[in-house]
Formats: structure tokens, sequence, C-alpha cells
């Protein structure tokens, strides 16, 4: 196996037992980052010489007798995490010239484990988009299907990782950023419970829904990933004083006696039937090694889309004030007054989708408005969650697909905002909740694109659902599929 | 002009809280420092940035809290209201809205004519200040500076009880002196510490309120006087003229002495308030409320029963005397040994009249307490008379110095020697023959004639009691 | 309605973008409406996942402070220390 095809536990053990150095795995990563950036524009920045500073740094470490299970190895981050000293755009023309004074807690802490920040990774504008073409520097593409989209909004994260550019990725989830590109892409993403993963630092969405999680090729990575990026963080009043996991030592567990409920609002209309079709059989391999299945209702999952698409907007409304062309972001060249610096710096240093949602998020707050839209979502998102609460008195996890379908076509719905939100149907009421959910690859459409399996637990129960995709993955090789990428 | 329009006045008040640190970051709060010195990535709203509440700043709003008898609210939600403006880094200000810390309390505030009135407190939240634009430096541009934004605030709301400039100026004295006493703010008017703005409207009496006018600005208790007295006059004309009154805000331009509207900031402010996703609801322990509760200083109505029952003082000069807790401090050094009543006399008469005269305040008073406890001794131990120590009062508050040094040097020791009074005495009555056969023919009045003529003789220094005792004698004699 | 909204958030609409603006809120508050056929009467809005009060820090100075030089690093306009806009009229 190549450096570049191996996963986060080989190289761990790969450079721990010298048979390359850091140094040298970077190098290699670094060649093939840059080399397909063409192809794939999976990239915001690439950090040449910082990334090769710190992995000298690691080994170094290392030399000294550091055995930190992931010195030396290489990961990038979504362009939303802050990096001290280096561009942080968020995929943005409003900070294309952003260099961030600070690290990101999430940052902070993969440095601190002596792991090689190699860049910084494309993603939807302000993370408003999914698939990855709302980014202002230019759409990323499948590796599967160049001509389709890779998901969003960590669309980067997870082309990078499905092309085999890097082993491990940072991503954000709000209504499903991490867990619909890892489907698309055909990799391993995990969306942790609401306040495992500190935000400080991670450039705000949606406060009360943003949640940073790991991306990589397997659950077993991303276990690792957790082990260094959850924890709690003075820094975030809503880290949760109970973040930090031993989530790589949970993994190996048996299924026998799990329960899995499996709501039937997931697979009904609109569900691809090549999608349903590969899920069902991932949950038969349960099924087959022990568990059970209940089934589960979520009636008020068909409300999470409209209620996410007021909420999220209007904290988001709120939230990207801040850009306002005066102290870092933006500023209109054209602007003569004061009125002229906030209306022009904020047109043009927004996209369309950010403008869209900004105008959506100020109205369903503006005076008149407030109880009819944001405290009906609010109340809404009380019932949703009230949803899972019931069934997860009865089952220990629930499964479902991620997506209704593979991977769209590039500008097959960007023309149309309210058919793109449709596609987070599955995914965004794990967000409203706050329970944790993973996606990983369940099987192939017969265009050959990735079907991801979701799986959903209850608060905290983020050890658990690795540890079931963990199970699943040590008996499957979807994973470890690899697409063509390069000869397309 | 129509006497019958009643003044209705509510008062908005916000105090910066002396913590060491900014309400949601660990930045310095001190006053002066160079521009944006004391910034961080939270309190430049940098993307990513969260804030973190300062326990200090909450302890304070408890203090407050529990000072005005208010009910504590033991589950408080931030808020985020959203405006723009070059000052408010974020986009919008965190606030209490829904929910605030402390909920309704009152004040009993002393009015000039003695009685006392009750002013109740709607409510006391906490939020973030601002930061400052400096418009004056650059051509054309404004520089902004944000090392204020972040600082605690304690905006203090009260209902609309005042009835006039003069309570709403006891009002906020009141408030002012409590905050001191709390020490939960230095109250520092210049420096911004201590802001007021005041919602003014007026209506014939029992009729429901009129459209007021929100008068920002008011940094000292001589605007808050002059802007209502002016905000009265303009409402009234144009009552009284058959117009009405815009609800607006206005500036109190401080040069001119007069209100003017704020026609920039009247666009529809609609501040889309909603709970900050950042921050989770405050909830108040018993525990905490209990700590702050054992820790609270001598309040201003409890240091006035104090100073009633241990000097037995008429409840308004006890009043008066704890109206700062400076001036009663200062009033309890003074007193200590001495004539309680005396020294209050002295503090509330001579010093009080002399800082007003200067327009200075007791914590810059030139005198020291001590000094004129040792004033008061001295007029008890008969080394100098009353008169004499209004003199020597007057040479301290001018000059400085101290007492003995100055009784010394200006030779103004009191007479109490028996026969050097006589002597003096004998010399009048021999050269005023004529007066002193007409006092024995019955002419009482020429008494005070004579005792003028000693005093006089003797500079002020004889003892008084020992001048008409011996007056009396000698005259009767002769 | 499009027009005042876009002022509120301070974004400069051009007039030939207000229609299409005005189309797509339109499909999105259609999308939305469905929530109001929800009843919802007497269910606390629930504005957060998290179960816990806020947490408070001590009221002490941070030991590393950032260079201003960095902090304001980005800023498009800065002269003397201060971050310079056009001028602000009261
Ligand atoms: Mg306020
Ligand atoms: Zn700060």
């Amino acid at each position: 196996m190549e450096l570049h095809q191996m996963g986060v536990a080989e190289l761990s053990a790969g450079l721990r037992n010298k048979d390359f150095s850091a140094v040298e795995l970077s190098s290699t990563l670094l060649q093939r980052l840059r080399q397909a950036q063409d192809s794939l524009n999976a990239c915001i920045t690439i950090s040449e010489e910082p990334g090769l500073e710190q992995a000298r740094a690691a080994d170094q470490r290392r030399a000294q007798g550091d055995s930190a299970p992931l010195l030396g190895i290489p990961l990038a981050h979504k362009d939303i995490f802050c990096t001290r000293g280096q561009r942080t755009t968020c995929g943005s023309k409003m900070l294309a010239e952003f260099v961030s004074p600070y690290d990101a807690t999430v940052v902070q802490r993969f440095q601190k484990a002596g792991m090689v920040t190699l860049g910084k990774l494309n993603m939807d504008e302000f993370a408003m988009g999914s698939s990855n073409e709302t980014s202002f520097f230019g759409a990323v593409r499948n590796p599967w299907d160049l001509t389709r989209v890779p998901g969003g909004s960590s669309g980067g994260s997870a082309a990078a990782l499905a092309a085999r550019l890097l082993p491990a990725a940072t991503g954000t989830d709000t209504g499903g950023s991490i867990r619909q590109p890892a489907a698309f892409c055909g990799v391993t993403g995990l969306k942790p419970t609401y306040g495992r993963v500190s935000r400080y630092g991670m450039i705000a969405f949606a406060s009360s829904l943003d949640q940073g999680g790991p991306m990589a090729r397997s659950a077993a990575d991303c276990a690792l990933l957790m082990d260094v990026m959850a924890g709690h963080d003075p820094l975030d009043s809503t880290s949760h004083p109970q973040a930090a996991g031993r989530f790589s030592a949970a993994l190996g567990r048996s299924v026998k006696g799990l329960r899995i409920g499996v709501p039937e609002e997931f697979f009904g209309e609109g569900l691809d039937p090549e999608v349903a079709q590969a899920v069902q059989e991932a949950i038969q391999w349960y099924v087959r090694e022990g568990a059970e299945i209940r089934p589960v209702h979520l009636p008020n999952n068909v409300h999470a889309v409209s209620t996410y698409y007021v909420l999220a907007p209007a904290e988001a409304s709120s939230n990207l004030s801040r850009f306002d062309g005066i102290r870092y972001s933006h500023r209109s060249g054209s602007a003569v007054d004061l009125q002229d610096l906030y209306l022009l710096s904020r047109y043009e240093g927004f996209g369309p989708e950010v403008r869209r949602r900004i105008l959506v998020g100020s109205y369903v707050l503006s005076a008149g408005y407030y109880d009819a839209y944001y405290r009906k979502a609010q109340q809404l998102r009380a019932l949703i969650r009230e949803d899972f609460r019931r069934a997860f008195a009865e089952v220990d996890v629930i499964m479902g697909p991620t997506t209704p379908t593979p991977a769209f076509a590039l500008g097959a719905k960007s023309a149309d905002p309210v058919a793109m939100y449709l596609a987070d149907i599955y995914t965004i009421a794990v967000n409203l909740a706050g329970i944790p959910a993973l996606s990983l690859p369940c099987g192939f459409s017969k265009a050959g694109l990735p079907i991801g399996l979701q799986i959903m637990g209850n608060y905290f129960a983020d050890e658990l659902i690795l540890g079931l995709g963990d199970a699943y993955q040590r008996d499957s090789d979807w994973h470890q599929q690899e697409p063509g990428w390069e000869e397309q | 002009m129509s006497m019958a329009w009643e003044v209705v006045i509510g008062l908005e008040v916000h105090v910066q809280l002396n913590t060491r640190s900014k309400i949601f970051c660990a930045c310095s709060t001190a006053f002066g420092a160079e521009p944006n010195a004391h910034t961080c990535p939270v309190c430049l709203a940098m993307p990513g940035a969260l804030p973190v509440l300062n326990e200090a700043a909450v302890d304070k709003a408890i203090a407050f809290g529990l000072a005005i008898g208010a009910e504590l609210n033991h589950r408080s939600v931030f808020a985020r209201k959203n405006y723009f403006y070059p000052d408010l880094p974020k986009g919008y200000q965190i606030s209490q809205y829904e929910i605030p810390i402390v909920g309704r309390g009152h004040l009993d505030v002393l009015l000039p004519d003695g009685i006392e009135k009750r002013i109740n407190i709607t409510r006391a939240h906490l939020e973030e200040d601002a930061g400052k634009s400096l418009h004056e430096a650059y051509a054309g541009e404004s520089g902004i500076d944000l090392n204020r934004a972040g600082t605690p605030l304690l905006e203090i709301v009260s209902e609309p009880d005042m009835r006039s400039a003069v309570e709403a100026v006891a009002y906020l004295k009141k408030l002012h002196a409590l905050v001191r006493y709390l020490d939960i703010s230095d109250g520092n008017m210049q420096e911004g510490s201590f802001r007021c703005d005041a919602n003014v409207s007026l209506r014939r009496p029992s009729e429901p309120f009129g459209t007021r006018a929100e008068i920002k600005n008011l940094n000292s208790f001589r605007f808050l006087e002059k802007a209502i007295s002016y905000e009265i006059l303009r409402q009234q004309d144009i009552l009284e003229a058959g117009g009405k009154v815009v609800q607006e805000t206005r500036l109190f331009d401080a040069n001119h002495g007069e209100t003017r509207s704020m026609r920039s900031k009247e666009e529809a402010n609609d501040y889309r308030y909603f709970p900050d996703p950042d921050l989770l609801p405050l909830q108040l322990e018993e525990k905490r409320i209990e700590r702050v509760r054992v820790a609270l200083p001598e309040l201003p109505d409890a240091r006035k029963a104090r100073f009633i029952e241990q000097y037995g003082l008429p409840v308004y000069d006890a009043a008066v005397l704890t109206a700062a807790r400076e001036l009663a401090d200062y009033y309890e050094i003074v007193a200590t040994g001495q004539d309680a009543k005396l020294a209050a006399n002295w503090v509330m008469g001579e010093l009080l009249g002399a800082l007003n005269k200067a327009g200075l305040e007791i914590d810059s008073c030139p005198v020291a307490a001590e000094e004129l406890r040792q004033l008061l001794a001295r007029i008890a131990d008969q080394t100098i008379s009353g008169k004499i120590a209004k003199e020597i009062f007057e040479i301290l508050f001018a000059e400085g110095g101290s007492v003995d040094a100055i009784i010394e040097a200006r030779g103004l020791r009191q007479i109490t020697d028996s026969s050097a009074i006589v002597a003096m005495i004998d010399e009048i009555i021999q050269k005023n023959p004529q007066q002193a056969a007409d006092y024995r023919a019955g002419k009482e009045k020429l008494f005070g004639f004579f005792v003028g003529q000693v005093m006089k003789a003797s500079q002020g220094k004889a003892n008084p009691d020992q001048v008409n005792a011996l007056l009396r004698e000698r005259l009767q004699a002769q | 309605m499009v027009k005042r909204i876009a002022q509120l958030s301070r974004i400069a609409l051009p007039d030939n973008e207000l229609p299409q603006m005005a189309r797509q809120l339109e499909r999105i508050f259609s999308l939305v409406a469905e929530m109001q056929s929800v009843p919802t009467e007497g269910v606390e809005p629930m504005a957060h996942p998290l179960d816990l009060r806020q947490p408070l820090r001590p009221d002490e100075l941070r030991q590393e402070c950032l260079s201003r030089e960095d902090l304001m690093a980005s800023a498009p306009r800065a002269q003397d220390g201060l971050f310079l806009v056009p001028k602000v009229i009261e």
C-alpha cells in the first residue's frame, strides 16, 4: 500500500515503526494536493512551508521519544477554522484577505497532538450550501465523477479524503454538512453531540446547530481524531463539561442485542431506490450480527427542513453582521459614506446564497414576524427533539440513509434554492435535536456513486455509533474503494 | 403660561461595573489606554470568537438587586440587539431583553423639601458597552477605538415615577451614591462610567401618559436638570400651540443648553432581538446570592438609621450625611470623640457650603476630615471660640495646613485669663461712661454694645462666656 | 418588503436583482409556511440543544496578549491604532 492510501491508524503504525518520516509523508501528500487542484479544487490554501515545518517538528518530537498516536499525521482543516497567521476565508470573498490572529481550539488541539496541517479545504461560502458550488473559490468536484458535486458544505474535506489526498480532515455540520458530503464522496464523517467539540475559532453559521467533527476514511480513524478533537473548552460557553471521551478505546464492540430503530419517515417518497436498497442491506448486516430491528416514528421530521430554514438563517443573519468592512473583512472600494461602506461591502463580499439567507433571517426576526416564524420554529424544534427522546427510549440507535440520492450533477440544483434545501431532509433533524450521527459508505449506485448509511445516536452516544460503524467496516470494504479521478 | 401640565420622567441609567476584565473576554477595562490596546479576538468580533460571562459582573448585578430590594431572576437570558454601528463590532449588542437578571425594586429618595419619595425600578440588566468613535482626528474619517467595547454595564430602568427635574436629580444622585456604596462602579461621570438617558413627557394630571422624548448624553447632574427643564418648556410650547410631541431620541447639547433631535438614528430601528445562541441561560444559585448578600457593605438607608440611633441626629441630618458614602465616611471621622450634632452642623453647614461654592465634590475636599475633627476638639477644649474656628476653617479650606499650626502662627488662642479680660472691660467702661450710666439706668440693650467692644479689643479671642459673666459683674459693680 | 429587509441587513441589492430575490424568498417562505399548520400551543420554545446553565469565568485578565499589530493586520484602513471609517455623523 502506498502512503497516500493508508488511513490514520496505518500511518500511525508506520510512523511509530519508522517505516517513513512525517516529512516524507507530508511531502508526498503536499504533492498530491497540488496535483489534484486542477481537477478537484479541494483546497483553498495549500500550506507547503508551514506544513513541512510542522512535519519536521513532529519528527523531532518523535526522536525525543514522544509517541503521541497522531504525531506526524497530516490533516487539513475546512477553511471555516481559524488558523493563526494563515488566511482563513470561509469560502467567501468577504474573508479572502483575512489572516487570522488566532487559532481555533480544534486547530490548537490537533497541533498539540502533533498533527501536521497541510492546508485549508474548500467549502460552501460560510457553510451555506449542500453542493460546494457557493464557494467564492469555485466548486469542488466529486472524485467519483468530476461532473458531479461532492456535497457540502464540507465538500473540500470529503473530496480530498476520497481522492486520497489526505488521511484526515475536519468538517463542520450545521444541517448535514459533514454527513452529506461524506455520503456523496464515499468517506466516513461524524457529526458529534452538540457541545463535545469546541466552536471557538470555528466561524459561526448557526451557533445553536453548528458542530465541528472529524472526517476520514473509516469510523476507526474518526474515533482517533475524536480522541483529540473533543473536550471541554472554557472559551466556548456551549462546550459541554463532559465533552471529552475515549473514542478509539470504545471500538471493537459486539452488535449482539443492539436495538436498531428504522423510521419509516426515512424511507418514503423521494428516496432513490438504489439508496434504499443499499441502506437496507447494511441494516440487514447488523441483524445478521445479532441486532434487532424496531420500528420507530419521527412524525415531526417532515417539518425539519422548514424549521431549519427559519432558525439557521435567523442565527446566521446576526452572526454574519460582524462582516462590515471595518476590521478585517472585504471593504468596497466605491463606498464614500458610512452607509455605503456597509451596503456595498456586504453586497460585494457575500455571494447570492449567503445574501439570500441573511435576508430570510432578518425577516423572520423582524418586528411582527418573530412569533410566527422564529418562535414557532423553536417550538417545532422542541417537538422534533421530543420525537428522538421517545424513539431512544425504545432503541439504541436509529439507522437510515444519509441522503435521498447519490451525488447530483454540478449545476443541477443551483438555480432553485428550495430543491437544494430538500436534499438535506434526512440530516437536519439531528442538528435540531443536537444528537450525534455518523455517515459511512454502504454501497454504490449502478452509476458507480457512493451511498451513505446514517447511524444516529442519543446524546453522548458518539462512542457507540463510531463503534457500530467500525464493526460494519471490519466486515465490508465499501470504504476502501478508491475513485478513478486521475483517469477522468 | 399654563400651570396645568404634569411632567412625567423616567430614567435609564447605564452604570459601568468596575470589574477588572470585560464582561465576555479577559481584556482589561482600564480607562485611558492606547487605542485598541485592550482588545482581543472576542471584543474585536473576530470570526469564530465566542463570549464567556464574567462572574464578577453577575455578582455586582446581584449586589445591586439586593440593595434595591428587587426580585432577582434565578434564570435570566442574554439576547442579541441587532444594529449596525462602527463602534459595535459584532453588529449586535449582547444584552438582556425578555428576562433580565434584576426584576422590580425601588429606591427611596429624599427630596430637598425633606419629603421622602419612593421611585420604583422596573428592572436592571447586564449588557456590554460599545466602543468609541473619534470624529476629530482625521479629515473625512472617524477613528474607531474598541477598548471600551465589552465593558460590563448594568442598565437600570426606572418607572416613570418622577414629576420634576428636581426629583429626577435626587433619584440619580441617590442611585449614584448607591453604586459607589456598593463598590460596583467608580461612578465617574466624566469618563462615562455613569450615564443617564431621560424619558420626558407632559400630560394633564390624571390623564394617560403623553408622548415622550428620550434625551441621551446626560453625563452630569446639572445637565440632567437643564435638559429636563429645557425639554419641559419645549414640549409645553408645542402642546399649548395645539401641536403633537414626536416620539424621538434627542441629544442634549451642553454648549447651548438645549436638546436636539437625532435625525440620523431615527430610521425605523428594528433590533430583531433574539436569545443569543452563543450563551446559555444564566442561573443564579441561592449559594451565590447568599455569598453576595453576606459581603454587602452597610447601605445608605441602614447607615442613615444608624446615624440617627448612634449619633442622635435628626432624620434630615442623617439623610444628608449618608447621601454619599464618602460624605458619611468623612462625617464619622469628624464626629469621633466630638459632639455629634456639632460635627453634623459643621459638615453640613461650613463644609458643604464651602464645597458647593467652590464647585467641588466631597472626594476632592481640601480639608481632611481629621483636621476638621481637630478643629472641633479645639473648640471643645476652649483653645478657640466658635467664631475663630470659622476663620480657621476658611484658612484650612483655602490654604491647607493644620489647625494647631494655624492657631499658633496667627496667635488665635482664646483669652481665658479673667484678670486680662477684666482689665479690658474696665478700660472700655472708663472710655464709655455715658453708655455705662444708661445701662445701669435700665437700658439693657446696651449690654450687646459692651460685648462687641470687648471682643473687638481682644481681636475676637476673649472667651465669650467669660466676657459675658465678667462684663455683667463689672457693669453692676460700678 | 425585500428592499426594506435588504436595508435592515445592510446589503445593497441593485434594483435589477430585486425581482429574482423576491421570487426566491417567496419560494422559501412558501416552503416554511407548512409550519403554521402544526399545533404548538403550550410547547416551550427550544433555544438550544444543551440543557445546561451558562458557565462563568473568573474576573481575571488574560495572561498572553496578542499584539495590536496582529489583531489589526487585516484591517482595510487603520492609522495610529484606530480603525478608520468614513465619517460617522450623529
Ligand atoms: Mg441598553
Ligand atoms: Zn477582549
